[in-house]
């Protein structure tokens, strides 16, 4: 197989595991070309890719515009910040007087959730969803699964534990989604206050001592406590949240294996997980960067192959 | 084999082929020490197997460094088929800046492929000379100004026949043949 099921990267949800199988292979070839001295090939030279960000992002909007860079495709930047979408333009005006510039593909960061697939129906450009409110951040969970199968190869009954703020985690539920299509167990821990009500229906089990959850997995993901989603008081503290769900370095190194961390980034030092964990040997949080570029690249690249 | 397929090169002649080009290359890099032998992805790297093996069947004594190369992302026809074209593994384990490379391909017919090489090679650095050698040359079919340095053998066929290269190690038989495609 070398052709995606689907025309646009919307969620990790609409994915078979063949098509994520053929990203990770796609994505193998494009670590190596950006790991040569040339870091940079022509496959997407005719193409143009607008990155429309109505949300605040580093690290994706980093990764999205180098990948697309390594590819030599061209390029768009817009945020909604300095943008008519303070005038009170609509999201298909916006992105329709955009590809009027006859752009190919749109990369959208959108705060409400379904604002990709929505836009996938009524304009005329590959969509990929670079995360859409509590909803999906599907090339995040290619890049942790690619990750982690580096790291341990087949990811088939392997255990993996996210932890953390499940509630307010795209990052999380795309998770869960792609590392059950390969195989993996999965389950979240957490305070109950911090899990949607709809959990056990994704196939995952919920914990709530880190440790024992800790003891039970290969690699441990810890997400970010989402200070700025926290509209209701969901724990009492950051203190206590941090002594109960923090990760430390007396933590991990009392465990009876060697676990993997993850960590999708921004980190809040102290809080989830303490600089000495997040600077270990076990942590492989740098390595989900770089990952992160060649799975963009992987997805831009296959998904521009569908372009007619 | 179908009625209308000629064979070019039987397995013998396929042999001493092969064995020619190995000492053409010994005439021109002496001992090898400064040049790289690099196979494309994906029926090249069968070619340069073969030849580096022969080289060292004849001097044990050659060191010679041998890497395969795809160019799929160098290509110019991508998004103009039909199915997305599947990379190969790249496997470029040395220095190519200022080496004597010597690329190696099956087939060398409109030339796009050894063109994408070049410019897929060049991302790895500057090397000092570049050769080409292939095991059949196709004479006048080429759509750019590229010419083998090594022919295995030269042969005039129209564009719709193709050359399929068979190789003992994954084909059963070392043979080259020349066939008309049913479905174009």
């Amino acid at each position: 197989m070398s052709k995606l099921s689907v025309n646009h990267l919307l969620g990790i949800r609409y994915l078979t595991p063949e098509d994520i199988n053929l990203i990770f292979e796609t994505a193998d070839h494009f670590k190596q070309v950006i790991n040569r001295p040339i870091k940079k090939v022509p496959s997407l030279r005719d193409i143009t890719i607008a990155n429309l960000f109505f949300e605040n992002s580093t690290r994706t909007k980093l990764s999205f515009e180098i990948a697309e860079k390594r590819l030599s495709a061209d390029i768009l930047n817009f945020s909604s910040s300095n943008s008519s979408v303070t005038k009170g333009e609509t999201l298909i005006d916006t992105v329709n007087n955009i590809l009027s510039m006859k752009v190919d593909m749109v990369v959208m960061r959108h705060p409400n959730p379904g604002a990709a697939d929505f836009l996938s129906k009524h304009v005329d450009a590959k969509i990929i969803n670079a995360g859409d409110g509590a909803h999906e951040h599907p090339t995040q969970a290619l890049l942790d699964a690619f990750s982690m199968r580096e790291k341990h190869g087949d990811l088939n009954g392997k255990n993996v534990v996210i932890v953390g703020d499940i509630l307010h985690s795209r990052v999380a539920i795309s998770n869960i989604f792609c590392l059950k299509k390969l195989g993996a167990n999965v389950k979240v821990c957490g305070p109950l206050t911090l899990m949607p009500k709809y959990i056990s229906s994704l196939g995952v089990e919920v914990v709530t001592d880190l440790k024992e959850a800790l003891n039970w997995c290969d690699v441990a993901m810890m997400l970010r406590i989402q200070l700025e989603r926290q509209d209701a008081k969901n724990f009492p503290s950051l203190r206590e949240y941090s002594m109960l769900y923090g990760l430390d370095k007396e933590l991990l190194d009392s465990l009876d294996k060697e676990v993997t961390i993850m960590h999708p980034g921004p980190i809040n030092r102290g809080v989830e997980i303490t600089s000495d964990v997040a600077d270990s040997k076990q942590s492989i949080i740098l390595e989900q960067v770089q990952n992160g570029v060649a799975i963009r690249m992987a997805v831009l690249y296959l998904l521009a192959g569908k372009i007619d | 084999m179908k009625q209308n397929d000629r064979i070019i090169l039987d397995s013998t002649q396929f042999d001493l082929t092969i064995k020619r080009l190995a000492y053409q290359l010994i005439e021109n890099h002496n001992d090898f020490s400064n040049t790289i032998i690099i196979g494309l992805q994906p029926r090249g790297t069968f070619l340069a197997d073969r030849v580096v093996a022969e080289l060292k069947a004849i001097d044990s004594a050659y060191n010679v460094q041998s890497g395969a190369l795809d160019v799929t992302f160098h290509r110019d026809d991508y998004r103009r088929q039909g199915t997305p074209l599947v990379p190969s593994k790249t496997e470029m384990n040395f220095d190519i800046e200022e080496k004597n490379v010597i690329l190696v391909d099956d087939v060398l017919f409109t030339g796009r492929t050894i063109r994408a090489g070049l410019d897929a090679m060049l991302t790895f650095g500057r090397p000092s000379t570049v050769e080409l050698l292939v095991l059949i040359n196709r004479r006048y079919e080429r759509h750019l100004p590229i010419q083998a340095d090594y022919i295995g053998k030269n042969i005039h066929s129209i564009v719709s026949e193709r050359a399929k290269v068979s190789w003992v190690d994954t084909d059963g038989e070392d043979q080259v043949i020349l066939y008309t495609p049913e479905n174009e």
